[in-house]
């Protein structure tokens, strides 16, 4: 991370090949060799550490969402004669055992069925398939929205901490950790919807259809709709990268790097550009890619509110129904997700930083 | 600094040099006393439903009510004083997020102090358990845990609990690994001591300002996820109406500009946490060794 620069080498990089001398070729070389076998034996450790917990979240997310409600009362018309009964009951393999069902479900899910929607009769997969793009499309411009301004704000706030525009940067941070998301949401309807006007209160508009998937933001009327929803859902993860970029800015402002820098006679644009992006740029990247995930969670609020017909308003409405395919599926995908992201983030660190799988190895 | 000869008054007189956290403590203590005393000050009982008049619905702020008094803040649907709604409201957030708090710092702390002591086989599934959920987002559970546990109070506070005690146990881990190399633990290991003993009379005082500053934040948390969850309707049952509720309820008048009904408790809770939160900002920076003078 810290290495030197385009222009100048750092004086931590002007250090380093005296040090590497110091180790001598020979312990470099023993180092290599070790660290060879235990970062293989580190990552199948791993992966086979993440099949356990998708298979554990699985059992439990069927178990559990098994103890939520009697799907025959959703199912079944209070009226229905004994026949259509017994027929819905054989059809869903509701007469079963909970653990032939979970077999049963563990065998269709291998061949890509999650089974059928209680309440649209329509097949899990399709119908999760159908609301990814609205989701993934909210989540990427929240994200892409949150970085590329909080960034700049939170560099500036590092650069020059004590002008009150800093200041008040900081203060927006803190508003934006500590107010709800549902009530910044409301805020916003109520002034750019209902006063003002100038945008939509919820919904995706019209969309166009690219490789078969319907978007919003390719039409100038679905950008309005995505307006609203996408700041809702990117304030909270505003205020956290300019937290991010202001921690690191400082950090780095302080170091000999920047005094050097500037003994050097850069320019303070150059300065920053050059030494404080690309420094800050590592934890940066790795809290986009962790964000992604965990903003599709919070997704769920900023869909109801906005009524945004993605993944999220999915989940709360098959929750109310007690559409139970619909939850096992969207819950065990979450799972996967999470625990795929987590699995690539600890081999990525693991590749960058040897000593974590000698660590782990041992 | 003459009163500064205990630890607590010497943390006090930090304390008091932060004017925006004194203020900010001083409006924590104050909606505490306000919610402590809603039934006694609140100018109608939001509950008994005899009292209330569906001619007094959504009136705006300043009404004059059947019941002959000011709606200062004005009258939701069912024609509820909105202050008095507020205040019990307030009353609910406040006890949620108190009684979610302190089960999830005593559970978590006892877990991850009792896994950094314990070491081996404990320590790994203990901690492997605990990294696993920090890597879901923290509502998610609590959706999903709400969503299976069904409505009520004791359901939303054990799924509260449930997405919150992993930050504790985090955060106690991290303070008892670091302090049970420290001598004095060895010391009274060496000594006919009992295990939990040293563990809770020793090891536990000393990893508690950590958890002090975890537990003020997710108070804040756990009043925001509660109000969040009661918000979609997968919080506390209707009778027991608390601020997120509130919120909810009146958000189908917005679209017709009747705003107050959703606004002022939405104002409410926010002043409550980001309060909570000031204060929290300030305890971490005191106790934070890096930034002490």
């Amino acid at each position: 991370m810290w290495g030197g620069s385009a222009i100048l080498p750092s004086p931590v990089a002007l250090r380093c090949p005296a040090q590497r001398g110091y180790e001598g070729p020979v312990e470099a070389a023993l180092i290599t060799r070790e660290s060879r076998t235990p970062m293989t034996g580190y990552v199948i450790q791993r992966c086979l550490q993440a099949v356990v917990v998708m298979f554990a979240m699985s059992v439990i997310v069927f178990v559990g969402v098994y103890a939520v409600g009697n799907p025959m009362d959703v199912l079944i018309p209070l009226d229905a004669p004994q026949d259509v009964r017994a027929f819905i009951i054989e059809r869903f393999g509701l007469d079963r055992p909970l653990w032939e069902q979970y077999l049963i479900f563990l065998g269709n899910v291998a061949q890509g069925d999650f089974g059928r929607s209680f309440v649209y009769a329509t097949p899990v997969l399709d119908l999760i398939l159908s609301r990814l793009p609205a989701t993934l499309e909210l989540t990427l411009a929240a994200v892409l929205g949150a970085t590329l301004i909080g960034v700049p704000l939170g560099i500036w706030a590092g650069y020059r901490p004590d002008a009150i525009s800093s200041k008040s940067i900081m203060a927006v941070s803190i508003l934006g950790f500590s107010v709800p998301t549902f009530w910044v949401g409301l805020i916003l309807i109520l002034t750019f919807a209902v006063y003002l006007g100038w945008l939509p209160a919820g919904g995706r508009g019209p969309t166009v259809e690219v490789a078969g998937v319907a978007w919003s933001f390719l039409t100038p009327e679905g950008l309005t709709h995505l307006l609203l929803p996408a700041v809702n859902l990117a304030l909270f993860k505003l205020a956290m990268m300019i937290r991010l970029a202001r921690a690191g800015t400082r950090e780095i402002m302080l170091t000999d790097t920047i005094k050097f820098a500037r003994a050097a006679g850069l320019s303070e644009a150059t300065i920053v550009r050059h030494h404080v992006l690309k420094l800050i740029a590592v934890p940066i990247v790795t809290v986009f890619g962790l964000e992604l995930g965990s903003t599709l969670a919070f997704a769920v609020v900023t869909e109801t509110i906005f009524s945004w017909p993605g993944l999220g308003k999915l989940i709360i409405d098959s929750i109310t129904s007690l559409d139970r395919p619909v939850m096992v599926a969207y819950l065990i995908l979450v799972a996967v997700l999470f625990v795929t992201i987590n699995l690539v983030i600890d081999l990525t660190y693991a590749a960058l930083d040897p000593r974590i799988a000698r660590g782990h190895a041992a | 600094m003459s009163a500064a000869s205990t630890p607590l008054g010497r943390f006090w007189a930090d304390f008091r040099e932060s004017r925006v956290a004194v203020a900010a403590l001083v409006v924590v203590v104050a909606i505490v006393l306000l919610a402590v005393a809603a039934p006694l000050i609140a100018p109608q009982n939001p509950y008994d439903l005899g009292g209330l008049s569906l001619l007094d619905a959504r009136r705006p702020p300043g009404h004059v009510g059947s019941g002959g008094y000011i709606h200062v803040l004005g009258t939701d649907a069912q024609g509820r004083d909105l202050l008095s709604a507020i205040l019990y409201g307030l009353q609910i957030s406040v006890q949620i997020g108190l009684m979610a708090g302190c089960v999830a710092l005593a559970a978590g702390a006892a877990l991850g102090v009792t896994a950094a002591y314990a070491g081996g086989m404990v320590e790994t599934v203990v901690m492997r358990i605990v990294d696993l959920q920090l890597s879901f987002p923290a509502i998610l559970l609590a959706l999903v845990l709400v969503a299976l546990l069904g409505q009520g109070k004791a359901q939303l506070v054990t799924a509260l609990v449930a997405a919150q005690y992993a930050y504790f146990a985090r955060t106690a881990y991290g303070a008892a690994t670091a302090e049970r190399r420290k001598d004095y633990i060895e010391a009274a290991t060496a000594t006919p001591l009992s295990r939990r003993r040293i563990v809770f009379r020793h090891l536990l005082p000393n990893c508690m300002p950590p958890l002090i500053v975890v537990a003020t934040v997710q108070i804040a948390n756990s009043i925001s996820l509660e109000a969040t969850l009661s918000f979609l309707g997968l919080g506390l049952p209707v009778t027991e109406p608390s601020l997120g509720m509130l919120i909810a309820n009146g958000f189908v008048y917005m679209m017709s500009g009747r705003y107050w009904i959703s606004v002022y408790p939405g104002i409410a809770l926010i002043v409550l946490i980001v309060a909570i939160n000031l204060v929290g900002d300030q305890i971490r920076d005191q106790l934070n060794p890096r930034l002490r003078r």
